[in-house]
């Protein structure tokens, strides 16, 4: 039997602001526990929750990045549960109304472009931690996260394979980092992921979803997902029957297991939050708010292509963080002459030198000025493009410049066609037989003089001039 | 129309004694009788009410007001340990 796969994600997106949703408690992430706190997000009696207005406005302009409909009007509810890392009993959330509806991404998997809905963004707060290890019969909390403004993300149940989620989730975390709304930082808990799993035999209606919790690396998500498929669809062709269930995957054992076995725990009792009245925005703020829209990666990506003649991967590449594209633009501009040559040595050499160093391009020892004096190098043929590799690697370490590197360690290239010359009457003499073999119609080794001759000038002999010399001192002339 | 007295009393992490319940289920249920009366009445076509007051939500800036207080904040709590909350054992 042939099974189709359903997948719907939810995404807790934590919102960058300075302070909490409803109180004035800094969000500083790392702070000692509990020193970012007040009677507000610890749920103390008869305190008032104030909306911040910086997670309204960072709400809507995602709400517009994804196309979605701003609810002009929309409301906040309280969803009940009783858990100590949630100090007041209940969440403040959008239930009813939420802030934004209807939008949608369009993600590439392979060669195939498919359009993900979003059926949602609410609003709503986080809850703080709470830590059982090594603790005897007790946990501790720390609400420091209590209160933490989140925009929950609620797509369509428009995937039909991890990959497909994992492309849709890439796209969402790159778009929520280039508007600037949320560090997105996955170690952090700033990007967290639950994803709804079922599966069904096509042309017949969608089968019971379990959910499955927190995910908070891509990897462990499309593990959860892989494992999930494969338990429900043995299940079922075991007889069984999915159950819908909350389900915690363990990376470590590559499992997941059932939790909150409880039914009765979403039994949520949701009602309108009497302190809060409803969110009112107008449509100049709106507009106003999509006229400072910053550039979103699908139209940098095109921008690349179209501006720069980049190939869609290296235009891929070059966009996937503001940082990347903006070293991308910052070198362009001090090398125009050639945007091409310009994306290959970052992207092919630059970007894999600073990830065997671990270091992110925004703290790269070589800046785009830097870089584009090696590439002005090339272009007017002091070095070849394989002696400017050797050179990217000093400059990455040592912080030189590329004429610096050059001038010391006498790099110049050589382009003296006497000096040339020499060298190849050198290697001709040196290399009876094989110019006998040449001769007598083994084109092939060519590329054996080539090699020969760029050796004994250690790689300084100008390529395109060894080859135009050789062929014509080979063939006698 | 009934109520489950049971289940709202464990919802709300309230225990009650057989003699409560008894007490409090049929209570329960003649409030809900009440509202069942309410929805009685024909609300098409009328908006539902949000809020009770007319005004729009007050937003605030973006600005840290806040100081750290938590010894004075922790003071009440019934069990603290290194500045964090120490509760019953909560893992499943």
């Amino acid at each position: 039997m042939s099974w189709e796969v359903i997948i719907g994600l939810e995404i807790h997106v934590q919102i960058n602001t300075k302070t909490k949703a409803f109180c004035g408690c800094s969000t500083t992430f790392g702070a000692e526990p509990n020193t970012q706190t007040c009677p507000v997000c610890l749920g103390m009696p008869g305190q008032l929750p104030v909306l911040n207005s910086e997670a309204v406005q960072k709400s809507i302009l995602t709400g517009l990045a994804i196309c979605g409909q701003i609810n002009l009007a929309s409301k906040f509810d309280r969803k009940n549960y009783f858990y100590p890392d949630l100090p007041k009993g209940y969440q403040i959330t959008q239930f009813a109304v939420p802030l934004v509806e209807h939008g949608h991404i369009d993600i590439r998997v392979g060669d195939t472009e498919k359009r993900i809905g979003i059926t949602r963004i609410h609003m709503e707060e986080d809850a703080g931690k709470s830590m059982h290890e090594g603790l005897d019969g007790v946990s501790h909390i720390d609400l420091n996260r209590s209160g933490v403004p989140l925009m929950e993300i609620v797509s369509e149940p428009d995937m039909r394979s991890a990959d497909e989620a994992i492309a849709y989730l890439k796209q969402l975390h790159q778009l929520v980092r280039f508007l600037d709304v949320s560090g997105a930082n996955m170690e952090k808990g700033q990007f967290r992921c639950d994803a709804n799993v079922s599966v069904h035999q096509p042309g017949t209606p969608f089968g019971t979803r379990a959910e499955l919790k927190n995910l908070n690396s891509f990897r462990f998500i499309r593990q959860a997902i892989d494992y999930e498929v494969n338990r429900q669809i043995e299940l079922i062709e075991d007889g069984g029957e999915v159950v819908q269930e909350t389900r915690l995957y363990d990376s470590a054992k590559g499992e997941s297991r059932a939790m909150r076995s409880k039914e009765e725990a979403h039994d949520y009792r949701y009602f309108p939050e009497p302190d809060l009245p409803p969110l009112q925005v107008s449509e100049q703020e709106v507009a106003s708010i999509r006229a400072a829209m910053p550039e979103r990666p699908s139209q940098l990506r095109q921008r690349f292509e179209n501006e720069y003649g980049l190939s869609a991967y290296d235009a891929d590449v070059l966009s996937q963080t503001r940082e990347l594209a903006d070293y991308f633009e910052a070198l362009v501009a001090c090398h125009e002459t050639d945007s091409k040559r310009c994306a290959n040595w970052m992207a092919n050499e630059l970007l894999g030198r600073l990830k065997e160093q671990g270091c992110e391009i925004d703290h790269s020892p070589v800046t785009p000025r830097a870089l584009a004096g090696l590439l002005d190098r090339i272009a007017d043929d002091t070095i070849s493009g394989k002696i400017a590799k050797d050179v990217l690697d000093a400059m990455v370490e040592g912080g030189e410049s590329a004429d610096a590197i050059i001038e010391t360690k006498g790099l110049k290239q050589v382009t003296d066609s006497g000096t040339i010359d020499a060298i190849i009457d050198k290697i001709i003499a040196a290399n009876p037989n094989q110019v006998a073999q040449y001769r007598g119609g083994k084109d092939k080794l060519f590329g054996f003089f080539v090699g020969q001759v760029m050796k004994a000038s250690r790689g300084k002999a100008n390529p395109a001039m060894v080859n135009q010399r050789l062929k014509n001192l080979l063939a006698g002339m | 129309m009934n109520i489950d007295v049971n289940k709202v009393a464990s919802l709300a992490r309230i225990r009650l004694t057989d003699a409560e319940s008894a007490e409090l289920g049929p209570q329960l249920s003649n409030i809900l009788s009440y509202i069942d009366k309410l929805q009685q009445v024909d609300t098409a076509g009328v908006d539902a009410t949000a809020h009770p007051h007319d005004a729009a939500m007050p937003l605030r800036p973006d600005v840290v007001t806040n100081a750290n207080r938590r010894e004075a904040l922790l003071s009440n709590a019934p069990n603290i340990d290194s500045g964090l909350f120490v509760v019953p054992k909560v893992i499943e």
